[in-house]
């Protein structure tokens, strides 16, 4: 017998899936915008964080509720502990995703197109098949999957220390410089963002468990 | 101690029970003190408070039980149920029950059959003809959640049935006569936590067609079942609002040191 409030915790299952959802959507909007010189996918990046920003306001109300209310118990209580954990890990997400576009923005005004792109596409790929893994492994109680992303963070790790080596080899003119800087911010949200999807599939490790 | 009680009234629904000034006493102690409130049709209202608080003593009140009692005594206020005044000399008690019916703490069963549980309020307003009465029994057990575990053994004695199914039949036969409110004195304390789990259910399925009015012990039950819940401390209402503001916010520091725990 399932207890008539039981879809409470399927509404924030829900709102999980959709945050989730929200800021790999971000994320890849400003990646692409970033290696495609494409503003209005920035701007849309950046339009999405608003968003994100009040589910995660709702996913941490309706878990407070739920706990207050509920009195839950053994995984209930774990997965409402996921939910408070993994919805603060997109939103910080979502926040680097922004923080990629308004960067992006600045090389395009400065520079007109984005250049050299460095190891970026490869670690955009990287990531942005992490979160979406990660999100799968949390909807689908999939284990495996989980370790799979977490496995994966170390290829981004490498690929960003290598943008940084770019960077330390220098150039004369400043512009250039800033522009590099830019880039490796760029490359280090990216590696952010691999981070915050590794931490929610370690969440889904621990709900499981 | 807060002192003051303002008239809490209820937002967002349809009174169906208004409480005005309400004091009462058993002889010269005077049990509630200056009560206002509004209850809502149709909702949920839990009564939560330390023993000895006067909530069950309050819930009595709403179907007069508390004339059985000799020195049992209003000493001002009203309360009004439908817009009529339940005191009113012109009130009969008897009546009144039919409207406000009542589940308690311990299920009492009649020693009859499951079926004649339920069709004895019927029989007494004499109601004779068996189609009806068997309509009754099956909307009543089915109401309280119970046909599909009784319904092959209607005849035999109710006091054969498990804790959580005599609650659950109590609950069917205070449906029987089609009250529009339940009063419920803390009708889970002598059930298992799944017999408690059903009647929590049940409750919530019956808010539907029924104002529900419930105390209990069980701050958790409360937060589980109640739309709107009611602290009570002294024979005073510190606070009432609804359940979700009242369990995660209380304005009161007394209602948050009960809740917490923490009281006395």
């Amino acid at each position: 017998m399932k207890p008539f409030y039981t879809h409470e915790l399927e509404d924030l299952r829900t709102k999980l899936i959709l945050i989730g959802e929200k800021a790999n959507e971000a994320a890849r909007l400003a990646i692409d915008g970033f290696l495609e010189d494409d503003l209005s996918k920035l701007n849309q990046a950046i339009s999405l964080d608003d968003a994100i920003d009040e589910l995660e306001v709702e996913i941490d109300q309706a878990s407070v509720r739920y706990i207050t209310l509920r009195s839950p118990v053994s995984s209930d209580v774990r997965f409402i502990l996921v939910a408070i954990k993994a919805s603060h890990d997109l939103e910080r997400a979502g926040d680097e995703a922004h923080n990629i576009a308004l960067r992006a923005k600045n090389i395009l005004n400065q520079d007109g197109r984005s250049g050299d792109t460095m190891t970026i596409k490869q670690m955009s790929q990287l990531t942005c098949l992490m979160m979406k893994d990660a999100i799968t492994a949390l909807v689908e109680k999939n284990l495996e999957l989980a370790h799979a992303v977490i496995q994966r963070d170390k290829e981004v790790n490498a690929l960003h220390k290598e943008n940084f080596k770019i960077l330390t080899i220098g150039s004369a003119d400043n512009s250039e410089t800033s522009t590099a800087f830019q880039k490796v911010f760029i490359s280090k949200s990216i590696e952010r963002i691999a981070d915050h999807a590794k931490n929610l599939a370690e969440e889904v490790i621990y709900l499981l468990k | 101690m807060s002192t003051s009680n303002p008239s809490q009234t209820t937002s967002g629904g349809t009174p169906i029970i208004k409480i005005r000034n309400f004091d009462f006493a058993y002889g010269d102690a005077q049990a509630l003190f200056d009560i206002n409130m509004d209850i809502n049709a149709k909702e949920v209202t839990a009564f939560i408070g330390p023993s000895g608080c006067g909530k069950s003593t309050f819930l009595r009140c709403f179907n007069r039980m508390n004339d059985l009692i000799d020195i049992a005594r209003i000493k001002a206020g009203e309360i009004k149920i439908s817009d009529v005044n339940i005191y009113d000399k012109n009130v009969d008690a008897i009546e009144l029950r039919k409207h406000v019916g009542m589940v308690f703490q311990k299920s009492n069963p009649f020693p009859k059959s499951i079926y004649d549980n339920i069709a004895y309020g019927l029989r007494i307003q004499g109601v004779k003809k068996k189609s009806e009465l068997d309509e009754v029994v099956e909307r009543c057990l089915r109401d309280a959640a119970l046909w599909d575990e009784v319904k092959d053994r209607l005849s035999e004695s109710a006091l054969g049935m498990s804790g959580g199914q005599q609650q659950r039949l109590c609950i069917a036969r205070a449906l029987a006569v089609r009250p529009e409110i339940l009063l419920m004195d803390e009708p889970c304390s002598a059930l298992d936590p799944i017999a408690t789990a059903k009647v929590e259910e049940l409750i919530h399925e019956l808010k539907k067609d029924y104002t529900i009015v419930i105390v209990t012990h069980s701050m958790q039950q409360a937060a589980r079942v109640s739309d709107r819940t009611a602290f009570f401390y002294l024979g005073k209402l510190i606070e009432y609002g609804q359940t979700d503001q009242i369990f995660m916010n209380p304005r009161d520091p007394q209602t948050e040191a009960y809740i917490s725990g923490r009281f006395g």
